[in-house]
């Protein structure tokens, strides 16, 4: 079976098994819905926090950083509720690259689906005028599927060193700053409203970023799954 | 495996960082604004980037030899070199700091060169956490490997490619003119070059030491 077939086919097993507990998604949703409560919550207890005037940047920074840990909740299982005798099976039918492959492929799509709801339930709690919409909710799409490719290879680190939580937020925070940064600087500017082009050069770096962070998880994840 | 043993490579590294150091403090500079003497840090800061940037290069060469051969002496080696690489950088971020204090008026002043050299630090911070996380041997040898190859962009894209883009106070950044822009009579390149090459031979001499140190730990510790 060349490698294209086995990562449709290893991806629908995941899409399946995720369908079927609706652990993941329903896990993370939650988590997201209760962040953006209490920080609904917390930052109304100051009254006239949305007139004043950081509000537009707390509110663009807030949302990124609940995006981030909500990743980082999500993309820590992909790896880690892997078997150790289903890894092996794994190991004798497909080829690692189509298994890291089909994890980054479900892990995108399961980010950019958990970001739709959480910038709809984002904008229910703190209204606030976007300049750009389209453009926004685009960045947003896009800041997904790079959390999901930066953390897909973390993760699998992480899973093989066997220490779960401390150590995935260890590796992949100086990882994850620069997509991050670039992220909240190019939403900022959607926000505004500003020209389109402002921020394709911003865009550019961050999908050259995906690109080398898929290209290296291609290539090195063969070394990392043998045991 | 010959070029750590042999003394030549050492004593010139030694006899350069000693004319950069008389000459570094002696020679003319351009004189500028703001800037005065403080420039002269430009033959110190700089060279401890270069030392680092060698050092780690060799880690990342070794980490990608050991994944095609696992020799347990190339994971040594990548470590040490990975220490050492620590050890430039953060020599590297103290002299940035003292600059930075007389020309910009604070040790850290938000810049985003500071902020990403500092993000690159505990990447490579992260790497030996990593290294510590994992017990046994081979494995360890792999997965920090694999984490090694995977942050060496990273770190390039950080210091070399991000701060670039924006704002910074840095010099050869966000619009400002590096110094070979206004050291128009190449004065400074006489010093600077040298130095540049002579910290990477002193860095790559002390991780080859450390190397040495910990080959025969490993030899110590083997079972025959």
């Amino acid at each position: 079976m060349s490698v294209i077939s086995q990562t449709k086919h290893l991806l629908k097993k995941e899409i399946l098994l995720e369908w079927r507990s609706k652990y993941a998604f329903n896990g993370v949703l939650l988590y997201i819905a209760s962040t953006v409560f209490v920080c609904y919550i917390a930052f109304n207890l100051s009254a006239g926090f949305t007139q004043s005037k950081g509000y537009p940047i707390v509110w663009n920074v807030l949302f990124w950083i609940i995006m981030l840990f909500a990743a980082v909740n999500a993309m820590a299982k992909s790896f880690m509720q892997e078997s150790r005798s289903r890894m092996l099976y794994y190991y004798s039918i497909a080829s690692p690259q189509a298994i890291i492959l089909s994890k980054i492929i479900y892990n995108a799509l399961l980010m950019a689906l958990l970001s739709i709801l959480a910038i709809g339930m984002y904008m229910i709690f703190f209204t606030n005028t976007i300049g750009d919409p389209l453009y926004y909710f685009l960045i947003v799409l896009l800041g997904s599927v790079s959390f999901a490719t930066v953390f897909t290879m973390i993760a699998a680190i992480a899973a093989k060193a066997g220490n779960g939580g401390t150590l995935m937020a260890v590796l992949s925070f100086p990882v994850i700053i620069p997509v991050i940064l670039l992220l909240i600087k190019s939403s900022k500017f959607a926000m505004d409203g500003l020209e389109r082009s402002a921020s394709y050069s911003n865009l550019g770096v961050l999908a050259a970023i995906n690109v080398i962070v898929v290209g290296a998880s291609l290539i090195l994840f063969p070394y990392l799954w043998q045991d | 495996m010959k070029f750590i043993y042999q003394t030549w490579w050492k004593v010139l590294a030694v006899v350069i960082v000693l004319y950069t150091l008389i000459a570094g403090l002696l020679l003319n500079v351009p004189h500028m604004p703001i800037l005065h003497e403080t420039i002269r840090n430009v033959y110190f800061h700089v060279p401890m980037w270069m030392a680092m940037f060698t050092v780690f290069t060799i880690s990342v060469i070794y980490s990608i030899k050991y994944l095609m051969n696992a020799k347990p002496e190339y994971d040594l080696i990548a470590v040490e070199c990975a220490n050492t690489g620590v050890f430039f950088f953060s020599v590297g971020l103290v002299t940035g700091m003292m600059w930075a204090k007389f020309t910009w008026g604070e040790f850290w002043s938000n810049d985003p060169k500071q902020n990403s050299a500092a993000i690159a630090f505990l990447l490579y911070c992260a790497y030996l956490v990593l290294r510590n996380s994992i017990d046994e041997e081979q494995k360890r040898a792999r997965i920090s490997a694999v984490y090694n190859i995977f942050a060496f962009p990273v770190m390039i894209v950080l210091i070399m490619i991000l701060p670039r883009q924006t704002d910074s106070l840095h010099p050869g950044n966000g619009g400002n003119p590096a110094f070979g822009k206004l050291d128009m009579d190449n004065h400074m390149r006489i010093v600077l070059y040298p130095a540049f090459i002579a910290w990477s031979l002193i860095g790559v001499w002390i991780a080859t030491l450390r190397y040495r140190i910990s080959l025969l730990e490993y030899k110590k510790n083997a079972i025959d």
